[in-house]
């Protein structure tokens, strides 16, 4: 399956901040056909560092979609009977506007000038390009990690234009733990003399700040078991240590080369504003309670967490799902058993394929 | 205690291999709110979706039976029913089902409580440890009954609470439960008399 990019343009976006953006570009990619009633629609929400290309194989770079072991024919999303579509967030880096896109009123890229941005931007602009595409109501919503934040907002915000929601290794509020670790990586990046207050664009970025944020990160995603298994003590290339700080070990081989992979596809203010988005995201906000949060929710939930996900733990999950059933929402939820950490939700995936099939067929069968 | 039991029919079909399930299947009227409490794999919650209409929720602690669930599209929650019913709102469910899961729990009259808190109405079916066929194997083998109805070794039973229809009638008057109806079983068969003795299955509909 080659998939090609699509974008659309809007002439404004107004922002929880207050701020405005004007002239905001949206990348977007579709899979499958929309069936002539409309009610076959699913928009898969990205991660952090995620993009649109979520399935297929890129026209452009050849490389295969970050869910593609999730959407395609005959797989969970089934593009066979489903439409799915998958945007780049507000903020990012891969074809929606973000700070790294030219500022209209100066004609330079926006830099830090760019405005704050929150998971509620993310998700108002994404309905305009749902809005756009003539979709009344979307089967379902669903993502992990920050993607699930955004399903959680859709079912929140547009409970008209949600039919059900699929929240996966998610929260519906960043921990300190979670704040912490997106610190760091914001701190790494600011502390790269190369970052220039992140006037960068045209010259040097500061690859090695946003190298040792993407560390940071990956760690983050795995487990202990995980990296015990992928790597062990195991050294890289050698039978002796260097007594040196050159790579010894192959973990800190693996990290440095995910590091230096991650400075050629994504943009350094991309990865402050976004992870101060997530910071933000408190469904809870302005509301007292969480349940109080959920009561416009009308959607049917399937809630899934993974046992070894020590970054966005079950407890979290577990929160969500008890504040819908004091809504008296219709909600499933699971525990995964998974040694893949966080990672579990892009890698994992035979046991979430089983359960997002059967979910979505009579979310669906109850529809028509 | 009054065996007047509801029905002239003797003969139970089966729903899904279950005898209870039929009973459970007759009680629960179309496009009713149910919850089943240790739901397993959810078919009678699917059979009553797809044949009733209803609204179907469960609630299930083996998270791979939570999965089969799901998968079949029904709304299942992994959790454990002695202390997973306390977000619900009072009155939510028109009917809470405890199929042959109230003699699994820690609490069962605390679990009883918060099935009548949650749902208007309360079905509980349980294995009758008062059969007559369970008092005689006691008697004669001296050891804890195993019959076709406990076929467990007290080890590895996952009952830890065993009663019988006159205890289930007993709490029900104690905790002043209305007993809308009662159904004792028998294989395919109601037992009409002595159910104490007779039934290997009882199904109770109460209400607060």
């Amino acid at each position: 399956m080659i998939v090609e990019a699509n974008s659309v343009r809007f002439d404004s976006l107004s922002l929880d901040s207050g701020a405005a953006l004007a002239q905001v570009e949206v990348a977007y990619e579709t899979y499958g056909e929309l069936n002539a009633a409309k009610s076959n629609a699913v928009l898969a929400l990205h991660a952090f560092s995620g993009d649109a290309h979520a399935a297929g194989i890129s026209h452009e770079t050849g490389k295969p979609g970050w869910w593609d072991n999730m959407i395609g024919p005959g797989k969970a999303f089934d593009t066979n009977r489903y439409f799915v579509i998958c945007q780049n967030v507000l903020g990012g880096c891969r074809g929606t506007t973000g700070p790294s896109s030219i500022d209209p009123r100066t004609g330079c890229p926006y830099g830090m000038a760019f405005p704050v941005i929150t998971i509620s931007d993310m998700v108002r602009l994404q309905k305009m390009v749902i809005d756009s595409l003539g979709i009344e109501r979307l089967l379902t919503v669903t993502g992990g990690s920050m993607g699930g934040m955004q399903a959680l907002e859709w079912a929140v915000a547009y409970p008209d234009r949600v039919v059900s929601a699929i929240p996966i290794a998610s929260t519906t509020r960043h921990s300190a733990q979670q704040i912490a670790f997106n610190e760091v990586g914001r701190q790494a990046i600011m502390a790269d003399p190369d970052w220039n207050g992140g006037d960068y664009y045209g010259r040097q970025p500061p690859a090695r700040g946003l190298a040792v944020a993407r560390m940071v990160g990956h760690i983050t995603y795995m487990s202990d078991d995980s990296m015990h298994e992928k790597f062990g003590r195991r050294l890289r290339g050698k039978d002796n240590f260097s007594y040196g700080f050159d790579v010894d070990f192959e973990v800190e081989s693996y990290l440095r080369y995910r590091g230096s992979q991650f400075v050629n596809r994504f943009d350094a203010n991309s990865y402050l504003y976004i992870t101060k988005a997530m910071d933000y995201f408190d469904l809870t906000n302005g509301h007292g309670s969480l349940a109080a949060a959920l009561a416009p929710a009308r959607a049917r939930f399937l809630v899934i967490s993974f046992s070894s996900d020590w970054l966005y733990p079950s407890y979290q999950s577990q929160e969500m799902v008890r504040a819908l059933r004091s809504r008296n929402c219709d909600v499933a939820y699971v525990e995964l058993e998974s040694n893949y950490g966080h990672d579990s939700f892009l890698v994992d995936v035979a046991e979430q394929t089983s359960l997002v099939r059967g979910f979505l067929a009579s979310t669906f069968e109850k529809l028509s | 205690m009054s065996a007047h039991a509801a029905g002239k029919q003797t003969f139970v079909r089966e729903l899904l291999g279950r005898s209870d399930y039929a009973i459970i299947g007759e009680i629960v009227e179309p496009g009713a709110k149910v919850l089943d409490l240790g739901c397993g794999e959810g078919e009678l919650l699917q059979w009553l979706a797809e044949n009733k209409g209803v609204d179907a929720r469960g609630v299930e602690i083996s998270g791979v039976k939570v999965q089969r669930a799901i998968a079949r599209g029904v709304s299942v929650f992994q959790g454990d029913i002695d202390n997973g019913l306390a977000d619900y709102p009072d009155s939510a469910f028109d009917y809470v089902i405890l199929s042959q899961t109230l003699q699994e729990t820690r609490h069962p009259l605390s679990v009883l409580r918060e099935m009548l808190r949650v749902g208007k109405r309360g079905i509980v079916a349980f294995p009758n440890f008062g059969h007559w066929r369970v008092r005689v194997n006691m008697l004669l083998s001296g050891r804890a009954p195993r019959t076709s109805l406990f076929p467990y070794e007290w080890y590895e039973s996952p009952n830890i609470h065993f009663l019988t229809v006159h205890d289930f009638e007993t709490l029900a008057a104690a905790e002043g439960l209305v007993v809308e109806r009662r159904y004792f079983l028998s294989g395919h068969r109601k037992m009409l008399r002595l159910p104490n003795l007779m039934a290997e299955v009882a199904v109770f509909l109460v209400r607060k």
